[in-house]
């Protein structure tokens, strides 16, 4: 007869096992190391960091070996530890028009001081399956060149030089903070760009695309994306000035946006804003398109009711740990809703009936 | 999990959660915003109720997770085991010996005292976010006591369906000021929400905590010619025998048989344990 | 018993003396009138015991501290700002203000919250002489038909509770006692 399902915690135990077991893959084939998953799937790694908000190479590499390459649950468990951590301070903003760049191309200028450096970018490769690397991924050495060692100006700075850019003033004021501070709409750029850095690249991506097919389309050329490390510093109150506390890498993206002026601007070029930690170029560039079609207020555009342009829409649906938390909620137990569900579908159905008989009994 | 704070959240997380806790006793069903943090388990999964939990507790509670009415549920388990390991504290199913009570979808048969808190899982905790999805817009309506559109959809409901067709998660109105959401618990439920343990509800995802205190009038939202009808199964329990619980319905034969059990597994156990007798009790005795 | 000096009378054990301290505003919060204890930390006077733990309790530096009249001190200061790092404020900034009730009137200089916000108001330490479940009548949410707690001024508090859902909230501790009332209580007094 009937037995209540029990024994909850035994099922968990075990689902943790066989999880760890499959993780592990066969046993006869090596385990994968974390360098290995740090050095030869760093662009996962860098995915991780960047919307895991935390930059750590090796316990990004550790989230994905123990997500089983679940890029998501690997951000999750990036996220959950970084909570956990202590803030000892704040760095000074980072300054990457000194990037040491491995990257750096403008499609605006067919050369600027810095010059076009086209660093190791899938963009020419021809998209063929390499057997070779099936076999062994060993490769000769790419040849080097001098680095440049002076710093390399943005692009933009050009076209401020001409007054022909909507200006970018420098502010002092402290950005708040969307880990500690709850959301709030309307919301402001700072936030924007906090919300966008961290969101799901490909939700961001979308809304990326959406903007270039018309929804809130805004002209966006590339004008500049690089890609390189810059120094984190930090003000040590002991000693009374900043030092150097580490490197990072880092993407930024700056699109540059044909405008024709609005009631409050005149006609210039207008700006789109990414930066993403590690080589994370496409998330870059789409964070640039949509932080630009979120400016539409400020710059006095229309609101084309595009989903784009929409700030509380785009910030809040961004984030893929939220997201995916809520989305699979729905497979635990609902049977007390469904239940209550249940019995109102029963009861307006007995009702309807109720209401039919006494007229087909006349007819 | 030593390396971890006393009930996993470090204190100034937990201050800020006092904080709000506090301002959301002081305005009755009014969510208040809180910088909800990222748990080790996911949104969706109990995070504001676990981040209210841990806020609250103290050693020496005695602590309940129920999920579904069920202590035994996975997520209930899982909850429960977090809290054995990063709080330390002492747990069990008994909703008599519990000071601290979580759940997800129900609110327990048994009368709750002064001395006991409970904490609702809480997914969805804006009421009016199925009529306006914008948190601007319903922001204002609360502010201005705006509700109208709330009973345009319950009168809709009605004329189309000749009843208000919201079974769970059925909107209240706390201390005639604020349309609160319950959380998604049976509206079989919402007479029990005037009780006098303090109820706490935390939406993690949402980033919002609300409260009702002991002793606040909370009022169904219904209309003078449609009353509001705490509906459940219309059964008794088939274990127990009770007739004034909530009842799961199961599914026993490929035939389609079915059998109705109290959600609150604990008041079922204790009903039986007192020596009352269901329909289908002594076939499963046997 | 030693000096008192900054550095000393904080929680020796915070996460723990906090959460029990944390349980005694909650309740008190929830059910107006009623009274309980609240220790753990040891203040520099003039502060009480139960508002110096409420005080470590609720407040870091993420929160606004008013000090009023004789509770500026420089001991006091000192005292908060090297167990909470809380910034100490004007009256209409402040998340928190500590004070007698004569150098915490008149109530208008404080943050009320505002409509779409109401939670955004000022929580006031009210430090008193005696605490007693006598004197004004409550009723509202928490309270079970009524209450008595003794207010240092009813008509006062009773215009806070006309803002509702605006308004501040109190504490009022006397030594290592707390009592609390929301904006939520209605607030009567016999003729």
């Amino acid at each position: 007869m009937y037995v209540a399902v029990k024994g909850g915690e035994t099922a968990i135990e075990n689902a943790h096992a066989w999880l760890a077991e499959e993780r592990r893959g066969a046993t006869d084939i090596d385990e994968l190391s974390i360098a290995q998953i740090r050095e030869q799937l760093g662009l996962a790694v860098n995915r991780v960091m960047a919307e895991g908000s935390l930059y750590d190479p090796d316990l990004a590499a550790l989230a994905i070996k123990q997500s089983r390459g679940d890029l998501i649950e690997a951000i999750f468990l990036i996220r959950a530890y970084r909570t956990t951590l202590p803030r000892f301070g704040y760095s000074k903003p980072v300054k990457t028009d000194e990037m040491a760049c491995d990257r750096r191309i403008s499609a605006t200028f067919k050369d600027a001081p810095g010059g076009q450096v086209l660093g190791p970018t899938f963009d020419y490769t021809h998209r063929l399956l390499d057997f070779k690397l099936a076999a062994e991924g060993e490769v000769p050495a790419a040849p080097t060149a001098q680095p440049r060692t002076e710093a390399t100006p943005h692009i933009t700075e050009f076209l401020k030089g001409e007054d022909i850019i909507q200006d970018e003033p420098a502010s002092d004021t402290t950005p708040g903070d969307l880990t500690r501070e709850p959301m709030e709409f309307p919301s402001n750029r700072p936030l924007r760009l906090q919300s966008l850095t961290r969101g799901d690249e490909g939700f961001v991506l979308g809304m990326a695309y959406s903007t270039q097919r018309g929804y809130a389309r805004n002209h966006a050329f590339v004008g500049e994306l690089r890609i390189g490390k810059v120094a984190v510093e930090m003000d040590i109150p002991e000693l009374g000035f900043a030092i150097d506390i580490g490197e990072i890498e880092l993407t930024e993206c700056e699109t540059v946006n044909q405008f024709k002026g609005s009631k409050t601007e005149p006609p210039q070029f207008t700006r789109g804003y990414g930066l993403v930690f590690g080589q994370s170029e496409r998330k870059s560039i789409a964070m640039a398109l949509v932080d630009r079609a979120l400016r539409w207020e400020e710059l006095g555009e229309d609101n084309l009711g595009a989903p784009a342009q929409d700030e509380e829409f785009v910030l809040s649906h961004a984030d893929n740990i939220q997201a995916t938390g809520f989305l699979e909620h729905i497979k635990l137990p609902h049977y007390v809703d469904f239940q209550s569900e249940l019995e109102l579908v029963r009861k307006l159905r007995r009702e309807a009936e109720e209401r039919m008989q006494p007229k087909e009994a006349a007819e | 999990m030593n390396e971890y704070n006393f009930a996993y959240l470090d204190e100034q997380t937990k201050r800020m959660i006092r904080r709000a806790i506090l301002k959301a006793l002081a305005v009755p069903g009014y969510q208040v915003p809180f910088a909800s943090r990222e748990m080790p388990m996911p949104y969706g999964w109990g995070t504001g109720g676990v981040q209210v939990s841990a806020a609250t507790l103290t050693p020496e509670d005695t602590f309940k997770v129920i999920d579904q009415g069920a202590d035994d549920t996975t997520n209930a388990v899982s909850i429960r085991k977090f809290f054995e390991n990063t709080a330390g504290v002492k747990t069990t199913e008994e909703t008599e010996k519990a000071t601290v009570i979580q759940t997800r979808h129900r609110t327990p048969e048994a009368k709750l005292r002064k001395d006991q808190i409970i904490v609702y899982q809480v997914p969805i905790p804006e009421p009016l976010r199925f009529l306006e999805p914008r948190e601007t817009e319903t922001r204002k309506m609360h502010s201005l006591e705006e509700y109208g559109l709330m009973h345009v959809k319950l009168y809709e409901d009605i004329s189309q369906h000749g009843a208000i067709s919201t079974a769970y998660a059925y909107p209240v109105k706390v201390s005639d000021r604020y349309v609160m959401d319950p959380s998604p618990i049976p509206k079989f439920d919402n007479p029990k929400l005037e009780m006098d343990a303090i109820q706490l509800f935390g939406a993690g995802r949402e980033q919002r905590i609300y409260a009702v205190p002991p002793h606040t009038k909370v009022v169904s939202l219904d209309f003078e010619d449609y009353p509001f009808e705490a509906t459940k199964a219309d059964h008794p329990c088939d274990l127990c025998g009770a007739e004034d619980s909530y009842l799961d319905e199961v599914i026993m034969d490929d035939a389609g048989n079915r059998m109705f059990v109290c959600s609150d597994t604990d008041y079922c156990r204790s009903r039986r344990e007192a020596g009352h007798v269901g329909r289908l009790a002594e076939e499963n005795a046997a | 018993m030693t000096a008192q000096t900054q550095f000393s009378g904080g929680f020796q054990n915070a996460p723990v003396q906090a959460a029990h301290a944390f349980r005694a505003a909650m309740t008190v919060m929830a059910q107006p009138g009623e009274i309980r204890d609240l220790r753990g930390a040891q203040p520099p006077k003039p502060l009480s015991i139960a508002a110096g733990t409420l005080l470590l309790t609720l407040c870091d530096p993420e929160t606004k501290v008013h000090l009023a009249g004789e509770f500026n001190t420089d001991g006091v200061r000192e005292w908060l700002t090297f167990h909470t790092g809380a910034p100490i404020s004007q009256a209409a900034v402040a998340d928190f203000a500590v004070g007698s009730w004569a150098e915490l009137s008149p109530l208008g200089s404080f943050r009320i919250g505002t409509a779409e916000y109401p939670d955004r108001s000022a929580t006031l330490i009210v430090e008193c002489d005696a605490l007693q479940q006598a004197g004004a009548i409550l009723s509202g949410p928490g309270i079970k038909d009524t209450a008595r707690l003794s207010l240092p001024d009813a008509p006062a508090l009773q215009a806070n509770a006309a803002l509702y859902p605006l308004g501040c909230d109190f504490f009022f501790t006397c030594g290592d006692r707390v009592a609390a009332l929301p904006r939520s209580t209605q607030i009567s007094v016999e003729a």
